[in-house]
């Protein structure tokens, strides 16, 4: 029993080193920007920089509506599945797995082939038609996580009997997704959104690979210029990442709270 | 429950058809932007330029520079996801089995929640900042112990550093996945094993693991697939001196390289082919290693 | 001594006292139940024996070895849990055989073991079959036939039948005794239902708060319950208020009656005492013999259960129930008839508190 404890703790203490290093690396390099005292030089120089201003706030732009679509795709869909085609379930799960098996670089490899200046469909031609297609393209990686979180939500709500009571109440399929099924997977549909949010916030190569400026490509622009800002960055970028998994939780466990309570 | 009588075909009945509606934006987007472009790499990897069907893009993969890159690849994706799921079996099993207290669980639950999604370029930039030339650990072992790390020829831009590196979202997305899985496994079945006189590690052997080996067979080939795909993290760590699959096709689409966008496909579409057979073998596992569920 | 010797066991979790000072002596071969409500520490005592659990003092010593620090791997001690706990990675035949094999036999010994214990337990066409392809009954005597394989010394079976449908458990706690006795094995039972403690058994240990109340033959348990906790826990019973007359001389008075039962009581002269009587020992009417107590009182439910027929009568002192046989020829009295109920003297048990 002792020994079995030792072990674990071993365990733990050799993998808490492995991750807590380099997240003390990163900090402290990331205040050595004066020689010879620690200071905030590099998050001074890099926040103050409108490159940073400009990549950040079009990324964040870019990250919520790329959850506002993945909600419009992935709730109706999970519904609609969970309620009316249990047969296409497989399929629907098989196709929001992709993402997680096929590389990024060549899902967006693919968009370059297809909807090039020379496609039907030129999206790449023009500055809104790329934005679109990074949209998109964002939605799609964040497909895997979005679906399962909300297939995962309408799994806990009996959304037979919602759908039904709110029928027979006379509301329409409109009213029903938006009035009783979303306010009852609204935790689910968070944590799916703050995880997209999470992942888009910082993505490189399909933002690098169509050509948009946003927050990853500026960031391999900097760690490819600069000494101490990146190190800065990676310390915002894993705040970021902190922020959105610990909102999760709270959500998580608040709605566990008024569930307890109900 | 459709409340009309009218004798029509399931499918076809005004109440089927509106909720078609439902479920059709899912599947226009998913062929727009996710089965279409992979068909069209998985076709044009089979065309030339002409149009006319060839298997020569894919004669061009057996040239010796991308025949390294793949191999560095594979061996970098398969020692990552051994490595990962065995350094997170570990850990999952002390936090669960270890007898540790409990919020100590929680915490690194969480903590693996943040550390699996901190991938792409800040995390090479944390791994710089650490084991770089000039990095805190770097520093703290010369310093306080007298030893050249870079002396002794290691060097963050390599594929030691870059396997190191991809460790950190590896090992806590084993942990994520397998802490239930060992979570499920019952105490009765420890203490039969134990009444019928069977060792801590016979237990192990002929029950735990049999029944753990499809999750960590699944595990692996995510983990493989995983880091198989990352290319921001080795981009932004290596620039692209460490030649591996998934940067040689990032410089071939960005046309750095030599304007073939043929053997972009071939390239697109075997790592398609590896990722998906690195699928496929786990599925083909997982069934044979689950014929006591179904 | 006894074969299977449990000496002053104790266990606490904690500040928590389970299970306190628990001393029992097991015959070989003999079935003893562990009865009692959840908590009362039976399995916790039985987690001692398997050795899933460290005592904090005491001994347990099987046929004259100590094993209290023994592991459990070594102690060649049978174990059926409440929820089968079959390795679901095992076809039965595997599960059977899986002490065997760990014990390193070889593997014709192992078929041929197997193969008289999936016969023992009717299962042999059912060999290659997962456990989840099984019932629960199945299932649970498969587990049963793994605990036996290779011979263990003591049998353990923790509630392992309570995951079970009515039917099925009925006709397994049959199998199950049937088994024992054939094999003659030393065998501990846990559970919460007396029913299936007094038709199994052949002693039964009432537990109550870590504590054995009585430990006796299902026909004294039930008949002289020797704590008013296990009067309640074992069958149905009436409590009626008396008052004790004088208690070295056996007088009492039972609703405004004196009555003399000619034995001496516990408790003390001039007290409030409960008197308890089991259903089927009531009369309705007036019994012939002399030493029978007769009280007046009035119907207040009639339950028509088929064979019997359970009333409610209202006395001085309280609500009796009892039972009576259906008579084709006569139905049940109606509600709020006076009736006469008789008791004999010896039916009436004077409880200590």
């Amino acid at each position: 029993m002792t020994g079995k404890r030792l072990w674990s703790w071993l365990a733990v203490v050799l993998g808490g080193l492995y991750f807590l290093l380099p997240l003390a690396g990163m900090v402290d390099f990331s205040m050595r920007m004066k020689r010879g005292e620690y200071s905030f030089e590099a998050y001074r120089l890099v926040l103050a920089d409108p490159q940073f201003q400009q990549t950040f706030g079009y990324s964040v732009g870019l990250a919520l509506l790329t959850i506002v679509l993945g909600i419009l795709i992935v709730v109706p869909t999970a519904y609609f599945v969970r309620l009316r085609f249990p047969g296409l379930r497989p399929i629907v799960e098989f196709i929001t797995l992709l993402p997680l098996v096929i590389p990024p670089i060549v899902i967006v490899f693919g968009y370059i082939r297809i909807y090039n200046t020379s496609s039907i469909l030129p999206l790449t031609g023009s500055w809104l038609g790329t934005n679109i297609l990074l949209l998109f393209g964002y939605a799609t990686l964040s497909l895997p996580y979005m679906y399962r979180s909300v297939d995962t939500g309408l799994r806990t709500i009996d959304i037979a009997s919602l759908t039904e009571a709110a029928q027979s109440l006379g509301a329409g399929w409109a009213r029903i997704l938006t009035v009783v099924i979303l306010p009852n997977v609204f935790v689910s549909v968070l944590s799916g959104a703050f995880l997209t949010f999470a992942i888009v916030i910082g993505e490189y190569v399909f933002a690098a690979l169509l050509n948009v400026n946003s927050f990853g490509p500026y960031m391999v622009w900097m760690g490819g210029n600069r000494a101490y800002e990146p190190s800065a960055l990676a310390v915002v970028a894993f705040a970021i990442t902190w922020a959105c998994m610990g909102l999760i939780q709270l959500f998580t466990r608040f709605s566990k709270f008024s569930t307890a309570r109900r | 429950m459709t409340t009309s009588a009218v004798s029509l075909p399931a499918a076809l009945r005004p109440r089927q058809i509106l909720n078609w509606f439902g479920v059709a934006p899912f599947f226009i987007f998913a062929t727009l932007f996710l089965i279409l472009p992979t068909l069209n790499i998985v076709v044009g990897a089979f065309r030339n330029a002409q149009g006319e069907a060839t298997l020569e893009n894919l004669g061009k993969l057996l040239s010796p520079s991308i025949r390294s890159a793949f191999w560095i690849s594979i061996e970098l994706s398969l020692m990552t996801a051994v490595l990962g799921c065995l350094f997170g079996f570990l850990i999952a099993a002390a936090i669960t089995l270890g007898g540790l207290p409990r919020p100590l669980r929680n915490a690194i639950l969480t903590f693996s929640g943040v550390a699996s999604n901190f991938a792409g370029v800040p995390l090479a930039f944390a791994f710089i900042a650490t084991l770089g030339r000039l990095g805190f650990v770097t520093m703290l072992l010369r310093h306080w112990f007298g030893i050249n790390l870079y002396g002794s020829g290691f060097n963050i831009v390599s594929f030691l550093g870059l396997a190191l590196t991809y460790l950190y979202f590896q090992i806590p997305l084993m942990v994520l996945i397998i802490t239930p899985a060992l979570e499920g496994l019952r105490r009765e079945w420890r203490e039969a094993a134990e009444s019928l006189g069977a060792s801590g590690f016979q237990y192990w052997r002929m029950v735990a693991l049999p029944v753990l080996w499809p999750s960590l067979l699944g595990t692996l080939a995510l983990l493989f697939a995983n880091a198989f795909g990352a290319v921001a993290t080795a981009i932004a760590l290596t620039g692209s001196s460490l030649s591996i699959a998934p940067i040689v096709l990032f410089a071939q689409i960005r046309g750095d390289v030599l304007n073939d966008p043929h053997l972009g496909y071939a390239i697109a579409f075997a790592m398609i082919v590896l990722t998906a057979v690195a699928n496929g073998i786990y599925i083909l596992l997982r069934m044979r290693a689950e014929r006591w569920v179904k | 001594m006894a074969f299977l010797d449990i000496h002053q066991l104790q266990k606490s979790f904690g500040a928590l006292r389970v299970v306190k000072d628990f001393t029992l002596g097991i015959d070989k071969g003999e079935f003893v139940s562990f009865l009692g409500p959840s908590g009362c520490g039976k399995t916790t005592v039985l987690r001692m024996v398997a050795g899933f659990e460290t005592p904090t003092s005491g001994a347990i010593r099987i046929d004259g070895r100590d094993v209290t620090g023994l592991p459990a791997n070594r102690r060649k001690i049978g174990m059926v849990f409440q929820a089968y706990a079959l390795f679901p990675n095992l076809t039965v035949e595997e599960n059977i055989g899986f002490g065997l094999k760990v014990a390193g036999e070889d593997k014709a010994a192992i078929r041929k073991r197997v193969g008289e214990m999936l016969e023992l337990i009717g299962l042999s066409q059912l060999g290659g079959r997962y456990p989840f392809q099984l019932s629960g009954g199945q299932q649970q005597r498969v587990a049963l036939a793994r605990a036996l394989a290779p011979r263990p010394q003591v049998l353990l079976l923790d509630e392992p039948l309570s995951a079970l449908d009515a039917k099925i458990r009925v006709s397994l706690r049959e199998e199950i005794r049937r088994i024992q006795r054939d094999l003659g094995i030393t065998t501990i039972f846990v559970t919460h239902d007396q029913e299936e403690a007094l038709s199994m058994s052949d002693r039964v240990v009432v537990m109550h708060q870590g504590v054995a109340d009585q430990v006796g033959t299902p026909f004294e348990i039930y008949n002289r319950p020797a704590t008013r906790f296990v009067a309640q826990f074992v069958g149905t019973l009436n409590l009626i208020d008396a008052d004790l007359v004088d208690a070295a001389a056996g007088r009492i008075r039972l609703g405004g009656v004196p009555v003399a039962l000619n034995r001496s009581l516990p408790g003390q002269t001039g007290k409030r005492i409960s008197l308890a009587l089991r259903p089927e020992t009531v009369a309705l009417g007036r019994k012939d013999e002399g030493n029978a107590v007769v009280l007046a009182g009035t119907i207040t439910e009639v339950h028509f259960l088929g064979a019997v027929i359970r009333i409610r009568v209202a006395v001085e002192g309280g609500l009796v129930s009892l039972d009576t046989f259906n008579q084709p020829d006569r139905p049940p009295p109606s509600i709020g008839t006076p009736v006469e109920i008789s008791v004999s003297h010896r039916d009436l048990l004077v409880l200590a508190a």
